[in-house]
């Protein structure tokens, strides 16, 4: 009796010989017949990778992408039939990777592709309307708390993620070397990553925190340009409340 | 999320297609002789979003066949509980016309290895399979198809003929069953027996659903020819022609054109659809 245990060895290792058993249905040994499952399972990993991950495949190149793509599938198949899930740790994978070490800003990109694809399944949602923050008296305002989109997420990165992304799949101006933190937002069903400033992130921080507007913009200098983050927010429906409460024991 | 307003309770006996979000508009504008759609369950068990937002307004228009892929049922596990909430989830808010899944495993030691490996039909086999399909049937609250495998090779330790396996497998569970007459070509041929012999030996009163799709051609260590089930062509002519004998038997039967990679612009599938519509035409002839 052939156990799934000793079928399952061999397709994810090919070292492994194919189990004793197994026939062409002619009494002859199975061999490459057993392969055709052995390519189906890895092909159809590495593919689902490729397309989960098409700046990583941009970037390395196909070739190079298969490689890594047959070491990490290997190593880390799906834990569930939800394909649109698969992956969610290969950022983790190319970052522990010597190979790709001279490519330290890969696996933040990845974490784009990753974001961009939970963000398409993510929650519908519904955003307030923009004139109802301009309604609110200012200490309304200060004092109110946002809830957001469960499409919108922030990825932080030391490198030029939003715009090295951009340029791999879609072209356009060379990226420089600034930092960049790369908020990704689906206005209706098309998410989209916008690079956003470090203090533009560090309030995306506290307001998903739960921290008041006011405090979540105490640490920000006279520079900082709140209009244009809350136009960015508003536009793509990604403020769905907006909370009032009263804060208690207020002094001022 | 609201319960689909339109219930079709049964699939039409007319040609249907797998359904690919490519083809969203020309559905809706130009479905002709389509009279309805397959999805993968797999794909629509995110939270929103586009894919869950289309099947609301496909399912509004065409009866919809639910089609699994990662259930495991001759997985030698006990079923995912999970994964069978969420098609229970699925099921419920779409009430769809089919739902249907694999005589086949995927799942082991909680890995999903996204493909549909094959099974030795024994009596271990036959017990635990009939067992994961009334828990299926059970949980759903419905009666499900089940679909027969493209063979690639064969274990010793069979004691069943497939067909012999199924026909008690619904006998045993009440469940309905999937015909994939390309699978049975692919299977045939890949282990020497003729596939009209298969038929004959088929419980087609059984049949909620017929597939047809295209495969690709190898050869084994010894030169003989070795079909891939890939859903990546059009069907081909033998596949047609065991269609043709199929129908003659069971009489007209809902037809799903499969095609999963490489998918052509709707125009060509339109076409593969109209190829069913004429069989399903000949055999009301």
């Amino acid at each position: 009796m052939i156990s799934q245990t000793t079928f399952r060895a061999g397709l994810l290792d090919p070292s492994q010989p194919v189990p004793e058993g197994l026939s062409d249905g002619e009494n002859r040994p199975a061999g490459r017949r057993y392969g055709v499952y052995r390519n189906n399972v890895t092909v159809s990993l590495r593919e689902a990778l490729a397309d989960g991950f098409p700046s990583i495949v941009g970037l390395i190149g196909r070739d190079n992408f298969e490689h890594v793509a047959r070491a990490y599938l290997r190593q880390s198949p799906p834990t569930s039939p939800l394909m649109m899930h698969y992956g969610a740790t290969f950022p983790d994978f190319l970052a522990d990777l010597e190979q790709l070490a001279h490519l330290p800003y890969l696996a933040d990109v990845a974490r784009i592709d990753v974001a961009m694809r939970q963000s398409y399944h993510a929650a519908d949602s519904v955003g307030i309307e923009p004139t109802a923050l301009q309604d609110m008296d200012e200490t309304t305002l200060l004092n109110s708390r946002f809830t957001f989109a469960p499409s919108m997420i922030l990825i932080r990165s030391p490198w030029p993620i939003g715009s090295i992304w951009r340029y791999t799949l879609r072209g356009g101006d060379k990226p420089t070397g600034i930092a960049e933190d790369v908020l990704i937002l689906r206005a209706e069903f098309d998410p989209e990553p916008h690079v956003l400033g470090t203090e533009g992130a560090d309030v995306l921080i506290a307001l998903q925190g739960g921290h008041t507007f006011r405090e979540a913009l105490e640490p920000t200098g006279d520079t900082f340009d709140l209009s244009t983050l809350l136009g960015l927010l508003l536009s793509n429906n990604a403020i769905t409340h907006v909370s009032n409460a009263p804060i208690p024991n207020q002094k001022d | 999320m609201p319960d689909a307003t339109h219930s079709f309770p049964h699939l039409p006996n007319a040609p249907g297609v797998g359904y690919k979000p490519q083809h969203f508009s020309d559905i809706l504008e130009n479905p002709a002789p389509v009279g309805w759609l397959e999805i993968h369950a797999e794909n629509y068990m995110g939270d929103g979003g586009r894919p869950l937002a289309q099947l609301r307004v496909l399912s509004e228009r065409f009866p919809i066949s639910v089609h699994g892929v990662g259930l495991s049922i001759g997985g030698e596990g006990r079923l995912d509980p999970d994964h069978l909430a969420r098609l229970k989830h699925l099921v419920g808010w779409l009430n769809p016309a089919s739902f249907s899944e694999h005589l086949a495993w995927s799942t082991h030691d909680s890995h999903f290895l996204n493909d549909l490996l094959p099974l030795p039909y024994t009596k271990d086999t036959l017990s635990r399979v009939a067992d994961h399909i009334d828990e299926v049937q059970e949980t759903l609250g419905r009666r499900m198809l089940l679909e027969n495998p493209s063979s690639y090779l064969a274990f010793d330790e069979s004691t069943y003929t497939e067909t012999d396996f199924l026909a008690e497998i619904v006998r045993r569970t009440g469940c309905g069953l999937l015909l994939d007459v390309n699978n049975v070509f692919v299977s045939a041929t890949n282990l020497g027996y003729a596939p009209q012999g298969y038929i004959d030996a088929y419980p087609l009163d059984a049949v909620g659903e017929i597939h047809l799709g295209g495969h690709d051609e190898d050869e084994d260590d010894h030169g003989a020819p070795l079909l891939i089930d890939s859903h990546g062509r059009e069907v081909v002519d033998p596949v047609w022609a065991l269609l043709d004998y199929t129908l003659a038997k069971s009489g007209p039967k809902p037809l799903l054109v499969e095609w999963d990679t490489d998918v052509p612009d709707w125009p060509v599938l339109a076409d593969e659809a109209r190829r069913a519509d004429a069989a399903l035409t000949r055999v009301l002839a």
